[in-house]
C-alpha cells in the first residue's frame, strides 16, 4: 500500500486559493478515479475536483468553508501498493497542513467496495427541549463549536444519551449544520442558532459589503406605462414558433437596453476605481440577476447586442436553469458589463438594488400592476411598472441616469420603436 | 509628554480573571497590555485566596497542637501549650502571596505581555489612560478586557477603619483579636471567623438572614453549625449590627434582633456582608456598555453591548469565584484570536473552607425539584470510610451526597461536608462536565483508602446496593 497525497490543482487563471465548499467524500470511503471529492468554490463559481487515482480517503484536509491554496495537499488517499507501477507520483506521506484533530483518529473501518461513495449517515435530528443540556464532555462540545454545530441537533448514542466524539463528527460529515428544522410548538423559545456563512452565500456576503462599502449608490425610480408592451408580448406569445421559448419581460428589457446604451456609453461600463480607469464596453453583457436554491448567483446573457429577442429568451433561460442547478461555468458567471435584477411578480413597489462591483449600473424590474391613470382628463386602467435602478456615483451623475432610464421609458412604453431593427 | 501605546489586547485587572486573559492573550500572540494599580495577582492572590486560605492553615496546626498539649489520644504529647505569633504567621503568609505573586509578573513576562501598574481610567470604550509613577500613559487598544474585580461592601453604619475591619484588613492583623464579632456569615465571614477563632479568638456571628451559609442547603452546613456549638461560637441569626458603641467595659455592637437589642462586646469588628463589582472610579460610564443590575452585561462569550468590550469575572456576575474568573479570562483570549468558544461549564465547583470544609458542583435535590426534575438522591457518611477515619475526620458528621436523574442515572449535582472534602472538588467537576451517570461513578475503581471512595458508594447508595452501608 502507497499513500497519494492529492494536491489542490490550478483551476482557474490567476487564482491563488479556493474555498472548500462541501466534500463529496468521507474519511474512509473508497474512491474510484474521476469520482468527484469535493467542490471548491472559486470567486465567480463552484468547480467540483474528481480524484485523480482510485483508493481510500485517509484524510480530508480543511472543513467546509475553509480556504485552501493552489498546490497544498487537499485530500490524503491509500492506493494500491507499489507492485502495479503505473502510480502517479506519490506524495509526502504526511499532509503540510494538519487537519483539524478528529477525522483521522475516527475512520471507520473500512466498507466493502460498492463502487459507489456512501453518504455519511446523518443522524436523525432531535432538537432537545428549550433549556435542557445536551450532554457531552468538554472536549466534544469544544470541538462542535468549533465545527459550528449546535449540540442540541445532535443524537447521542451514549447511555443517557450521551454524545460522544463519533457521533459528533458523524453528524458533522452529515453537513445538517444549521439545517435542522425548528420546533413548531407554540411557547416561547430561547434557542439560538449559530449559522456559520459560508460557501456561496459567504461569496454573495463579500460581494455585496464591497459593493456597498466601495461604490456611493443613488437611486432612481421611474414609472412606466408597459400596457402596450404588454399587449405586444402576448401577440409575440401566441404566434410564437414551437421551437422559440415564451417571452417574458427580460427580453424586452434587454432589448432596451441594446437601443438605448450607444446614446449612454458611460453606463454599459467596469470602474476599476484602485487604477482610477472606467472601461466602456461596445458589446452588452447583461448580468440577470438570478434567486437560486442556494442564494443569488449572476449568470451572463453575452453580446446582447447581437442577439434578437427569441434568442435572448432562449439563452436567458438556459442560463437561469444552469444557475439554479449550479451547474454555471466560470465563463458563464463572470464579465457582465451591466446587471439587471429583477424580483418577478413579488417585485414590490420599489427597490435599491445593489451595484455589482466593478459596474456603475443596475437596473431593477419593479412588479407590474394594474392601476388608475389620469390620460387626456380621463381616469383609464393602465399596466405600470417602476423601474428602480442604482448607479455609482463617483462616475454617472443623477442627469444623465436620469435621461438614460427616461429612454429606456420611452422605448418599453411604445414598443414599436423597441421591435424595429 | 504622556506615552502613547497601541495594542491588540488591553486587559484592566491582574487578578485571576485579568492576568489569565493576559497570558493566554501572549500565548496566542496577540499584543498584549496588562494594567494593575495594585499587585499582580489580584483580590484572589493578595487578599483572598490565597492568603485567606494559609492563615486557615495556620489556624488548623494550631488548634492542633494546641489539642496535643491536653490531651494525646493520638498518642502525641506537647509538654506545654503552643504560642502563636501572629506577626511571624503573617510573615510567613506573606511569603506565600509574594512567591505567587511574583510567579504571575514572570508567566506574564514569558507571554510577552507588557504590564503597567497603575490606575487606568478610561476617556472612551477603547482609551484609558494610566496614571504609573514614570508619568501618564495613554492606551488604546482594538479589544479591551474588563477585569477589575469587586471590593468589600460595608455597612452604613459601620465603615471600615479603626476597629471595623474588611477582609482584607482582617488578613493582614498582626495581633491576634481577643473578641472578635463577624457581622455576615457567608462563606468569607464563616473561613475567617472559624480561622480566628481556631487561633484563639473569642468569635461570635452577627447574621441578617436566618441560617448561616445560605449557599447551601440545611443538610450541609448542619455539621459546621454543630461544629460552631460544640466550639461554644455563638452565631445571632435574623440579627442586623447597628454601630459601634462604648459599653462600661470596653467597645460593643449594637445589636438588633428579634428578641431585643444586644450588646456584643469586642476589640475588631469584621464585616463581611458581600462583595461588589468593582464599577466606580474608572470611567465605566464613559464606555457605553450596558449593565445587568450592579454587574456589566455580557453575553455566553463575556462580550459586552460594546463592541469588542468584554467583561470578565467578578465584574460580570456569580458565582464571584477566582476559577471561574479564569475560565472566562482564557476563553475571551481565545475568541480575540479567532477561536470559536463560549461559556458553558455544566457546574462550577463552590468550596467553603469552614469547619467542616463544605464542596458543592452542581444541582442540590432542592434546586432539582424546583426544575421539575425526579431524582435519585443518596448520602453516604464519612464515619463508614477507612481514610476519613485514620485522619481522624469521620466524626463531624460529614458525608458525600449525590443527585442524579431518576430516569436516566445521569449526575445532576455531587456534594460534600467533612473534612478535608474540599478535595473531592475537582472529581465532581469532573463527573459532571463529562455527563457522569450514576453507574459512571459506581464503575471507576477508586483508590482504597481514601477519601474518594465515598463517591462510587454513594453512587451505589442511591442505585440501591451500597456495600459499606
Ligand atoms: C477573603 C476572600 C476569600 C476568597 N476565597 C476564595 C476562594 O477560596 N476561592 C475562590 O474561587 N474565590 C475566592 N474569593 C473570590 C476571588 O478572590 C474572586 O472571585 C477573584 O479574585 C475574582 O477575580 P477577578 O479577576 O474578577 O478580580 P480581582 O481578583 O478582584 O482583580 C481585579 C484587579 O483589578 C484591579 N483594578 C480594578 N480596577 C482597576 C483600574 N481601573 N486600573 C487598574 N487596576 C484595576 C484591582 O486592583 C484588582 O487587583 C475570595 C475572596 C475574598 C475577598
Amino acid at each position: 500500500m502507497a499513500q497519494y497525497a492529492f494536491k489542490l490543482p490550478d483551476i482557474g487563471e490567476g487564482i491563488a486559493e479556493a474555498e472548500i465548499a462541501c466534500w463529496r467524500v468521507a474519511v474512509g470511503d473508497r474512491v474510484e478515479e474521476d469520482q468527484p471529492l469535493a467542490d471548491m468554490l472559486t470567486e465567480k463559481a463552484a468547480v467540483e475536483i474528481p480524484s485523480p487515482v482510485s483508493g481510500r480517503v485517509i484524510q480530508l484536509n480543511g472543513q467546509a468553508g475553509d480556504k485552501v491554496a493552489i498546490g497544498s495537499v487537499l485530500v490524503l488517499l491509500e492506493v494500491e501498493g507499489e507492485s502495479s507501477g503505473e502510480l502517479p507520483p506519490a506524495g509526502v506521506a504526511k499532509p503540510a497542513a494538519p487537519p483539524p484533530p478528529a477525522p483521522v483518529a475516527a475512520a471507520p473501518p473500512p466498507k466493502p467496495v460498492t463502487g459507489q461513495v456512501p453518504a455519511a449517515p446523518a443522524a436523525p435530528v432531535v432538537p432537545r427541549a428549550a433549556g435542557e443540556k445536551p450532554v457531552a464532555s468538554p472536549a466534544v462540545r469544544r470541538r462542535a463549536q468549533e465545527l459550528g454545530i449546535l449540540l442540541s441537533y445532535v443524537q447521542g448514542s451514549g447511555k443517557a444519551g450521551r454524545i460522544t466524539q463519533e457521533d459528533l463528527e458523524r453528524f458533522a460529515a452529515g453537513g445538517a449544520v444549521g439545517s435542522a428544522p425548528l420546533s413548531t410548538a407554540r411557547g416561547p423559545r430561547d434557542a439560538v442558532h449559530e449559522i456559520r456563512i459560508i460557501g456561496l452565500r459567504r461569496k454573495i456576503a463579500e460581494a455585496m459589503q464591497r459593493s456597498k462599502q466601495r461604490i456611493p449608490h443613488f437611486a432612481y425610480v421611474e414609472e412606466v406605462d408597459v400596457t402596450a408592451l404588454e399587449e405586444a408580448r402576448a401577440q409575440l406569445n401566441a404566434n410564437r414558433r414551437k421551437d422559440q421559448p415564451k417571452l417574458t419581460l427580460l427580453p424586452f428589457l434587454v432589448e432596451a437596453l441594446a437601443k438605448a446604451l450607444p446614446d449612454f456609453p458611460a453606463m454599459n461600463a467596469r470602474y476599476d476605481d484602485e487604477a482610477g480607469i472606467v472601461r466602456r464596453y461596445e458589446a452588452l453583457h447583461v448580468g440577470i440577476a438570478t434567486q437560486t436554491p442556494n442564494g443569488l448567483v449572476v449568470p451572463v446573457l453575452r453580446h446582447a447586442e447581437a442577439r434578437d429577442l427569441w434568442d435572448t429568451a432562449a439563452e436567458i433561460s438556459r442560463l437561469a436553469e444552469a444557475a439554479r442547478s449550479g451547474k454555471g461555468t466560470r465563463e458563464e458567471l463572470s464579465g457582465s458589463t451591466i446587471t439587471i435584477s429583477s424580483l418577478g411578480p413579488i417585485g414590490g413597489i420599489v427597490t435599491t438594488p445593489v451595484i455589482n462591483a466593478p459596474e456603475v449600473a443596475i437596473i431593477g424590474v419593479n412588479k407590474i400592476v394594474e392601476k388608475p391613470v389620469v390620460r387626456g382628463g380621463q381616469i383609464v386602467v393602465r399596466q405600470c411598472m417602476n423601474l428602480s435602478s442604482s448607479f455609482d456615483h463617483r462616475v454617472i451623475d443623477g442627469w444623465d441616469a436620469a435621461r438614460f432610464i427616461q429612454r429606456l421609458r420611452a422605448l418599453l412604453e411604445s414598443p414599436v420603436t423597441l421591435l424595429v431593427r | 509628554m504622556s506615552e502613547t501605546i497601541k495594542t491588540k489586547v488591553l486587559v484592566i485587572g491582574g487578578g485571576p480573571g485579568g492576568y489569565v486573559a493576559a497570558i493566554r492573550a501572549g500565548q496566542l500572540g496577540l499584543d498584549t497590555v496588562l494594567v494593575e494599580a495594585d499587585r499582580l495577582g489580584g483580590t484572589c492572590l493578595i487578599r483572598g485566596c490565597i492568603p485567606s486560605k494559609a492563615l486557615i492553615h495556620v489556624a488548623g496546626k494550631f488548634e492542633e497542637m494546641t489539642r496535643c498539649a491536653s490531651d494525646d489520644s493520638l498518642g502525641i504529647r506537647l509538654p506545654a501549650a503552643p504560642v502563636l505569633d501572629m506577626a511571624e504567621a503573617q510573615r510567613w503568609k506573606s511569603g506565600v502571596v509574594d512567591k505567587l505573586n511574583a510567579g504571575v509578573g514572570a508567566l506574564l513576562r514569558k507571554a510577552k505581555v507588557r504590564t503597567l501598574n497603575g490606575w487606568a481610567t478610561f476617556s472612551d470604550a477603547k482609551t484609558c489612560s494610566v496614571r504609573t509613577e514614570k508619568g501618564d500613559v495613554t492606551v488604546s487598544a482594538e479589544h479591551v478586557i474588563l477585569a477589575n474585580g469587586s471590593v468589600p461592601v460595608a455597612l452604613p453604619d459601620l465603615p471600615f477603619g479603626g476597629r471595623v475591619l474588611s477582609s482584607a484588613d482582617a488578613l493582614s492583623l498582626q495581633e491576634l483579636p481577643k473578641r472578635l464579632v463577624v457581622v455576615g456569615a457567608g462563606y468569607i465571614g464563616m473561613e475567617l471567623g472559624i480561622a480566628f477563632a481556631r487561633m484563639g479568638s473569642h468569635v461570635t456571628f452577627v447574621e441578617a438572614g436566618p441560617r448561616i451559609l445560605p449557599l447551601y442547603d440545611a443538610q450541609l452546613t448542619r455539621p459546621v453549625e454543630q461544629w460552631l456549638k460544640k466550639h461554644g461560637i455563638a452565631v445571632h441569626v435574623n440579627a442586623r449590627a447597628q454601630g459601634l458603641a462604648q459599653g462600661p467595659d470596653g467597645p460593643v455592637l449594637a445589636v438588633a434582633n428579634g428578641s431585643g437589642p444586644l450588646a456584643l462586646p469586642c476589640d475588631r469588628v469584621l464585616v463581611t456582608v458581600g462583595r461588589a463589582p468593582n464599577t466606580a472610579g474608572w470611567g465605566l460610564e464613559n464606555m457605553a456598555v450596558d449593565m445587568n443590575g450592579r454587574w456589566i452585561k455580557v453575553d455566553s462569550q463575556c462580550r459586552s453591548s460594546m463592541r469588542n468590550v468584554w467583561a470578565i469575572g467578578d465584574l460580570v456576575g456569580e458565582p464571584m469565584l477566582a476559577h471561574k474568573a479564569s475560565a472566562q479570562g482564557e476563553m475571551v483570549a481565545e475568541i480575540i484570536a479567532g477561536h470559536r468558544r463560549s461559556f458553558d461549564p455544566v457546574a462550577i465547583a463552590a468550596v467553603c473552607f469552614t469547619e467542616p470544609e463544605i464542596v458543592g458542583a452542581g444541582l442540590s435535590p432542592d434546586e432539582a425539584k424546583a426544575a421539575g426534575i425526579e431524582t435519585k438522591v443518596a448520602t453516604f457518611p464519612f464515619a463508614a470510610n477507612g481514610r476519613s477515619l485514620t485522619m481522624e475526620a469521620g466524626a463531624d458528621g460529614g458525608f458525600v451526597r449525590v443527585t442524579a436523574r431518576a430516569d436516566n442515572h445521569l449526575v445532576l449535582g455531587l456534594h460534600a461536608v467533612g473534612a478535608h472534602a474540599s478535595e473531592l472538588s475537582g472529581e465532581f467537576a469532573l463527573a459532571l462536565e463529562m455527563g457522569a451517570r450514576l453507574e459512571d461513578l459506581a464503575g471507576t475503581i477508586h483508590v482504597h483508602p481514601t477519601m474518594s471512595e465515598t463517591l462510587p458508594e454513594a453512587a451505589l447508595a442511591a442505585l440501591g446496593h451500597a456495600i459499606h452501608l
